[in-house]
């Protein structure tokens, strides 16, 4: 799992460095020492102290390490879809030093003694790890989980994702106690009475395979009621996985209201269309659904101007326990960790957005977002890097993926770009050779 | 048959599978094994060692006796399982159900499910071949072909009909079934009933939606009534069944809206008095009965066919 000895110095030669905190996107050389950034070089020769690891990185990305904002570990309680271990391993292969997991863990993550427990597991584990705690105990949306504790133990937001905070007045509540803590509310934003039954977005495709379908509408309700909330207390709301065109548009008329909203969409929403679920296919199951390619042109439309400020996976293991079944009762979600860098790059190849802005979405923006280290190169910071080869062409194979389930919709596509190494802390964590 | 086309099908799923020329076939030798039924021994031996088995996950009485009726004409040996819903969220999943089943040979399931899309799981994990009976509010395709075959009997020809369909289209398999199959044999679907039992693009299906029951009846060849279920989990659709009547029930004087000699067709069982008036339910212009004839002919149609009768 972890390769080298935290103290052998790496040395990073010749990539392309892109740290957008740092305004940086040129060629040069990264040396790593101690578990931190220790030397930035731009077009001199350079001096290694003896025994570095030289790796020749020409042609390819040295960013920071990614962040992923928003995964399901399934550790404690369902270690048979993913455990901490796994999950971790999966998240050094596909580029990601870090890791935000929520918290309908089995049990909820809803006191310091779980959130205790999760990081107590994380411990030399391929990536590290910031549990989200719950904002309601239990998850049940009824009364408000202890912020003060979980913050003390380790966790770094709080949301009931999985579950919507149905209750408007409790919502108002999380957001102004979550204040005296610093924790940003993550909000899982759907009206449950309008996607009531639904198990794929509603519209020609969920009539014609006789579906019952979830209207846009029960997203978009819910991140108006959560935006005016955030507007009323005056304090920041993250909205998870938006996956419609208003549900954009929403968020960026509010950010240009000086709403402290920010947001989050996942790569199968910006790559898959409800048209994926032809025959029933249980992999292209998720909450909320895939939509229409309206849709995703809005969300690359957002990512591109910074509405949308995080690429998260909403990596959510399911065994074939949970999806080898009838469509209606098949678990929600896929896996994501070990695909989002090429899904991802296909925004760039196409124009969507810059290198750097890649790096802002799933690097920069979610340490910030978190109030976590990492995101940026700069010299003292953290030696969380990962190299990404952009032009590296392989097939996602069943047999290849790390992560302990499988269910994911892109298996066998051909896919472009990869990490081929992933550093953290100075320590490889994954390496593609 | 002296059809020249071949059916290449193992496998009933839909409508929406099967092409025209798939549906003139089924009609056609439908049309021909009616006979058998009105023969004083009611049995040919074509299917002789055949097994079909009915596993059925929701109640039904008529489309599984007209299934077993179809098959015991044929000579073949029918099995009946009845699963309760609940068993579903027991432990033994569908794709279990299938492995066991597949253990004892059958050549054909008839399957019933409230899950759409369910038949075609079960195909993926069996050698047999899978017939839908009912699937969800997807598809109920021997339905749809049966109402085709009725229609055809007394129209000669589907072609360039006008079919109204009322009711709760949304929750209705029988509904999808016929929408395309209607629309893929040249007949203009016209469908009407409360917005909240319309579902989502139904044009994209092949079907207009009319304003009103008036307008989706006038000129019509044909007028199928649903039937309609009241008790929707939490999901306010309708205010009262009264209500229904009064607004989206068909009622001689709305039939006067049809051509002189349209036929009325609803898929059983009929409220009585909510969506059809039961004075239409068994006048001239009903073919109800008919309905339920010709399902044994079809029935014993797509048996001979996807056990390679030709
Ligand atoms: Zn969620």
């Amino acid at each position: 799992m972890v390769e080298s000895v935290n103290n052998t110095p790496i040395l990073l030669v010749n990539g392309r460095i892109i740290d957008p905190a740092n305004g940086i996107d040129q060629n040069g050389s990264l040396l790593l020492e101690n578990g931190r950034v220790s030397r930035l070089f731009f077009g001199k020769k350079l001096s290694a102290p003896r025994g570095t690891r030289k790796f020749d990185v020409g042609g390819k990305w040295v960013i920071p390490g990614l962040i992923d904002m928003h995964v399901h570990l399934r550790e404690p309680g369902e270690e048979y879809k993913e455990t901490i271990a796994s999950g971790t391993r999966a998240a050094a292969a596909g580029g990601f030093t870090a890791v935000a997991c929520m918290p309908n863990t089995k049990p909820f993550n809803d006191s310091w003694a779980v959130t205790a427990q999760i990081l107590s597991k994380a411990r030399n584990c391929s990536a590290k790890v910031y549990p989200v705690g719950a904002i309601s105990k239990f998850g049940r949306g009824e009364t408000l989980a202890e912020y003060g504790e979980m913050k003390e133990a380790g966790v770094v937001a709080i949301s009931d994702d999985g579950c919507p905070v149905e209750n408007s007045q409790l919502m108002r509540r999380a957001l102004e106690y979550s204040s005296h803590f610093k924790l940003l509310v993550i909000s899982h934003s759907e009206e449950k009475t309008l996607s009531h039954l639904g198990v794929m977005n509603e519209g020609y495709q969920s009539t014609r395979l006789g579906l019952r379908g979830i209207p846009r509408v029960a997203e978009e309700i819910m991140i108006y009621r959560d935006l005016s909330l955030a507007e009323y207390t005056g304090q920041p709301i993250h909205i998870a996985h938006v996956s419609t065109r208003e549900s954009v548009s929403l968020i960026r008329r509010a950010k240009e209201r000086g709403c402290k909203i920010t947001a989050e969409t996942a790569p199968h929403y910006f790559t898959l269309t409800d048209e994926a679920v032809d025959s029933y296919d249980t992999m292209a199951k998720m909450n909320p659904p895939l939509r229409s390619p309206d849709d995703i042109a809005a969300i690359k439309e957002g990512l591109a101007d910074g509405t949308l400020d995080v690429i998260a996976t909403d990596h959510a293991p399911h065994s074939t326990l949970d999806k080898d079944l009838e469509f209606d009762l098949a678990a929600n979600g896929i896996i994501g960790l070990e695909t989002a860098v090429p899904l991802a790059l296909n925004l760039v190849r196409e124009g969507t957005i810059d290198a750097t802005r890649f790096v802002e979405l799933l690097s920069s923006n979610p340490a910030r977002l978190l109030g976590v280290e990492g995101g940026t190169l700069r010299v003292g910071g953290p030696a969380d890097v990962v190299v990404i080869d952009p032009d590296k062409d392989f097939v996602y194979t069943e047999d290849q993926v790390v992560s302990k389930s499988k269910n994911s919709p892109f298996l066998d596509w051909h896919m472009r770009g990869k990490a081929v190494l992933t550093i953290k802390d100075g320590e490889i964590t994954y390496s593609d050779s | 048959m002296d059809s020249e086309y071949r059916f290449i099908h193992k496998h009933i799923l839909s409508l929406e599978d099967l092409s025209v020329a798939d549906i003139e076939l089924i009609l056609q030798t439908a049309d021909s094994l009616k006979e058998i039924s009105t023969r004083s021994i009611k049995k040919v031996p074509t299917l002789r060692g055949k097994t079909v088995i009915s596993l059925f996950f929701e109640p039904s009485t008529r489309t599984r006796l007209s299934f077993e009726i179809a098959a015991k004409r044929m000579s073949a040996d029918t099995f009946n399982i009845s699963v309760a819903l609940s068993s579903t969220t027991k432990g033994e999943s569908l794709i279990d159900t299938a492995k066991n089943l597949a253990a004892m040979k059958p050549d054909v399931i008839i399957f019933r499910h409230s899950c759409s899309g369910s038949p075609r799981l079960l195909s993926k994990h069996i050698k047999a071949s899978v017939i839908n009976a009912g699937d969800g509010t997807h598809e109920h395709p021997s339905q749809g072909l049966l109402d085709l075959m009725t229609v055809r009997e007394k129209k000669g020809d589907i072609n360039g009909l006008r079919v109204a369909i009322i009711g709760d289209i949304a929750h209705s398999r029988v509904a999808h079934s016929n929408i395309i199959g209607f629309s893929k044999m040249g007949a203009e679907v016209v469908v009407c009933g409360p917005k909240t039992l319309l579902p989502a693009a139904v044009e994209r299906l092949g079907a207009k939606v009319a304003a009103t029951v008036e307008d989706a009846v006038s000129g019509a060849d044909v007028v199928m009534t649903l039937r309609i279920q009241h008790e929707r989990q939490k999901d306010p659709l309708l205010p009262s069944l009264r209500e229904y009547a009064n607004y989206f029930g068909i009622t001689p004087k709305i039939m006067k809206k049809a051509k002189p000699d349209a036929i009325i067709m609803h898929p059983g069982p009929i409220n009585r008095g909510v969506e059809l008036d039961p004075e239409l339910a068994d006048g001239k212009q009903s073919v109800i009965i008919d309905q339920v004839t010709n399902g044994v002919a079809v029935r014993m149609a797509l048996l001979y066919l996807i056990m390679g009768g030709d």
